[in-house]
């Protein structure tokens, strides 16, 4: 027990001895979450919009004076030919054309229906899909008010749960929190036993009494420590900056950031174990990781819409089950009979993790 | 010259005999490129949806019958109450209730107008926009198509319809993994070079062999030189064979000219390089320069406009992108892919990753110095 206090202290002397690294632990994920939590929307203003109108009639005069007050559009240009709309995206002068039909209104009298005919960049499709999706709601605004006819048949009434207002910051700064995270901790313990391996002191650790569980576990713990003073920055600047709310319990919140910052340090210390140069270790870590996570955790592209193999892989990544129980308390407000699932998965992967740690961790060099 | 010649030939013979980094700047790369690439799309498909029918009548069960034939939804249950559904909500056993009142039959044949819920999980604001939008396709096309064969106002008459025809003027069927494909090779080539290169010469300082190229009489450029070499060719052969990926598997297309796409590589793998040597002078430990190195490489991949668009962003986030090569790499890379964009559509990006390549390469080289800092 002795000893292992002994080495406690040493992991945290030579944390905070390192000024630069302890500045950068501590301040890299309030500038970064900073950062995204305001620069990463997916709501788009401003969109410069082309009209090609082949008709001229009234109604489609109303159309683009409803687009144009929208709030999302700006009226660019006036196009005249399919070339003058080639020359735009070619420029990329415009992010979106919008076509009517010659005769729009007298069709519309005459057969019940007429043609938009709205075209994108599409070299972008995420952009493509959002503008088309505002530009479909405004039309169908336009169908519903100004045409003055009354609601006939059935009428479907939408009730947004969880984020009425659908602002993308909720979906965005959780992940941005599952994301910082597991990055911060999986590169802050993965180098910890490979840097003692390249400097030799590895030697006087293995000729000391303390066993394999009490090195592992003696890294870890620092490492914690610390980032539990990250967890309630995160949290704390997600609600008071960026307003997501936070209806579950906060303590429930902190107590599974925990787990999942011990389940992202248990990764780490495994990677550790794996190799024994450091540029491998932060390779994997940061190379290995930063992507798949970004990509594969839900945190802007929904699971659901993955093909089969992607979505088993995801359930590999530490992340997305963090995300679940985050969206779930913060968005959701859940209590923890709805998340006790992802908190089991999240708690055997640590396990797993250690376990496996301390079982690759050899005492001989 | 000889003694550059000599240095990449160091480098070369250190980078392969470092059978631990081998897989990962050679394999591990094309494997996330192939495996995440699918990862990026927005296609929601068999939405689970949980039915509150309180009407259970011929009408309501011919409009759910119309949810659950498609592709679109997928029904995971049914109940009565608020609260079940609810629930379901909150265990994400659905992602939209539809809710048929009690008197949906009856209001539509009496009146011609009854209302449904659409109760929507918009955790996601995106998906949930979504969701409501193949909902309500379907509900118009029941109103279409079934109210007159039920009888219902032959009176009353339907407002017209607009009916949008939307596509994309490239890549028509807006196809994600035509565009986040080259995303994707840009940041990975961006983050081994980065990493390798930021590693490098703090490796170097750190176990001592710096001391002994110090006391060469080797010059300032040939150093710098002979290291950026090694890489700059590594990071170029990564690109030739993430390109070659794209085009056999993935089929993106290439509408613009390989050399353009090589010229500008050859320009951005500088800027990459650059950036890495800088940092590696910078910093006295390993660990520290790889700090320095993810604090960029997250900012760069977030911001790259890759995964969120960068006309989303706020005006001094959107300046802030200029400084971000890759955000510069990853347009060029789309125009010319998916646009055919030739040398002049796209100066002024290029002129941005000149302008950083030269300023990149030149702090580092000024800030080796052969003396012990």
């Amino acid at each position: 027990m002795h000893s292992f206090r002994g080495f406690l202290l040493k992991e945290f002397y030579h944390i905070f001895r390192d000024r630069r690294t302890a500045a950068i632990l501590f301040g890299m994920p309030l500038i970064q979450l900073l950062l995204f939590g305001f620069a990463i929307r997916n709501e788009i203003q401003e969109i410069n919009l082309g009209i090609y109108d082949q008709s001229h009639d009234a109604v489609t005069r109303e159309i683009t004076d409803k687009l144009a007050s929208s709030g999302y559009f700006v009226m660019t240009q006036e196009l005249h030919s399919t070339k003058e709309i080639e020359h735009a995206f070619a420029e990329g002068s415009i992010a979106e054309a919008i076509v009517f039909e010659p005769g729009f209104a007298a069709r519309m009298i005459r057969e019940g229906r007429s043609n938009v005919q709205v075209l994108t960049d599409g070299s972008n499709p995420n952009i493509s899909k959002i503008i088309t999706g505002y530009t479909s709601s405004v039309l169908q605004d336009y169908r519903n008010t100004a045409l003055k006819t009354s609601e006939v048949g059935v009428e479907a009434v939408p009730l947004m749960m969880f984020n009425p207002e659908l602002k993308s910051v909720n979906l965005f700064v959780p992940g941005l929190m599952a994301l910082i995270l597991m990055l911060v901790s999986a590169l802050m313990t993965s180098i910890s036993i490979t840097r003692e391996k390249e400097s030799g002191t590895m030697e006087v650790l293995l000729v000391s009494s303390l066993r394999p569980v009490e090195i592992i576990i003696g890294k870890v713990v620092p490492y914690f420590l610390l980032s539990f003073v990250n967890v309630v920055t995160v949290v704390a600047l997600a609600s008071f900056v960026f307003g997501v709310p936070c209806r579950g319990s906060v303590l429930l919140l902190m107590l599974e950031s925990l787990l999942f910052i011990v389940t992202a340090l248990s990764l780490g210390i495994f990677i550790s174990t794996i190799t024994s140069s450091q540029q491998v270790a932060m390779m994997i870590s940061l190379a290995g990781l930063l992507l798949p996570t970004i990509l594969l955790s839900g945190f802007i592209f929904p699971v659901a819409s993955m093909p089969l193999p992607l979505r088993m892989i995801s359930n590999l990544i530490p992340a997305k089950w963090y995300l679940i129980i985050v969206r779930g308390i913060m968005l959701k407000g859940t209590s923890f009979g709805y998340i006790w699932k992802e908190t089991l998965v999240l708690a055997l992967m640590a396990t797993v993790l250690m376990a496996a740690s301390i079982k690759k961790f050899k005492t001989r060099l | 010259m000889r003694t550059i010649w000599f240095l990449v030939q160091k480098e070369f013979l250190q980078i392969f005999r470092n059978r631990g980094m081998l897989p990962i700047i050679i394999i591990m790369p094309f494997i996330q490129l192939v495996i995440l690439s699918n990862a990026a799309t927005f296609d929601i498909k068999q939405v689970p949806l949980h039915l509150q029918d309180r009407d259970r009548s011929i009408l309501s069960e011919k409009l759910v019958k119309r949810f659950t034939a498609g592709d679109y939804f997928r029904l995971t249950g049914y109940s009565f109450s608020d609260r079940e559904s609810i629930g379901e909500l909150l265990c994400r056993n659905a992602d939209l209730v539809l809710v048929i009142p009690h008197d949906f039959e009856r209001d539509l044949t009496t009146s011609g107008h009854a209302k449904v819920q659409l109760m929507i999980n918009a955790e996601d604001g995106f998906s949930a926009g979504v969701i409501q939008a193949y909902a309500s396709e379907i509900i118009r096309t029941f109103n279409r198509e079934e109210l007159p064969k039920s009888g219902v106002n032959a009176t009353v008459q339907a407002p017209p319809e607009i009916d949008i025809i939307s596509s994309g003027w490239y890549n028509p069927e807006l196809e994600y993994t035509h565009y986040m494909v080259p995303g994707i090779l840009v940041i990975l080539v961006t983050l081994i070079g980065l990493f390798l290169s930021g590693m490098n010469v703090v490796r170097e300082r750190e176990i001592g062999t710096i001391d002994q190229i110090n006391v060469t009489p080797i010059k300032r450029y040939q150093f710098i030189t002979g290291k950026l070499v090694p890489f700059w060719i590594i990071g170029l052969a990564e690109m030739s064979i993430g390109l070659l990926i794209a085009r056999l598997i993935f089929h993106v297309p290439m509408l613009g000219g390989y050399w353009l796409i090589y010229l500008v590589s050859a320009i951005f793998m500088l800027v990459v390089l650059g950036m890495g040597l800088f940092i590696s002078t910078i910093t006295e430990t390993q660990q520290q320069a790889m700090f320095v190195a993810w604090f960029f490489m997250v900012i760069f991949t977030l911001m790259s406009g890759l995964f969120t668009a960068i006309e989303s962003m706020p005006h001094w986030a959107q300046t802030m992108t200029l400084f971000n090569p890759v955000r510069h790499f990853v347009d060029i890379m789309r125009r010319v892919m998916l646009k055919g964009s030739g040398l002049l559509e796209f100066r002024e990006q290029l002129l941005w990753l000149i302008g950083y390549a030269v300023v990149m390469v030149t702090l580092a080289v000024n800030r080796y110095r052969k003396v012990a800092v």
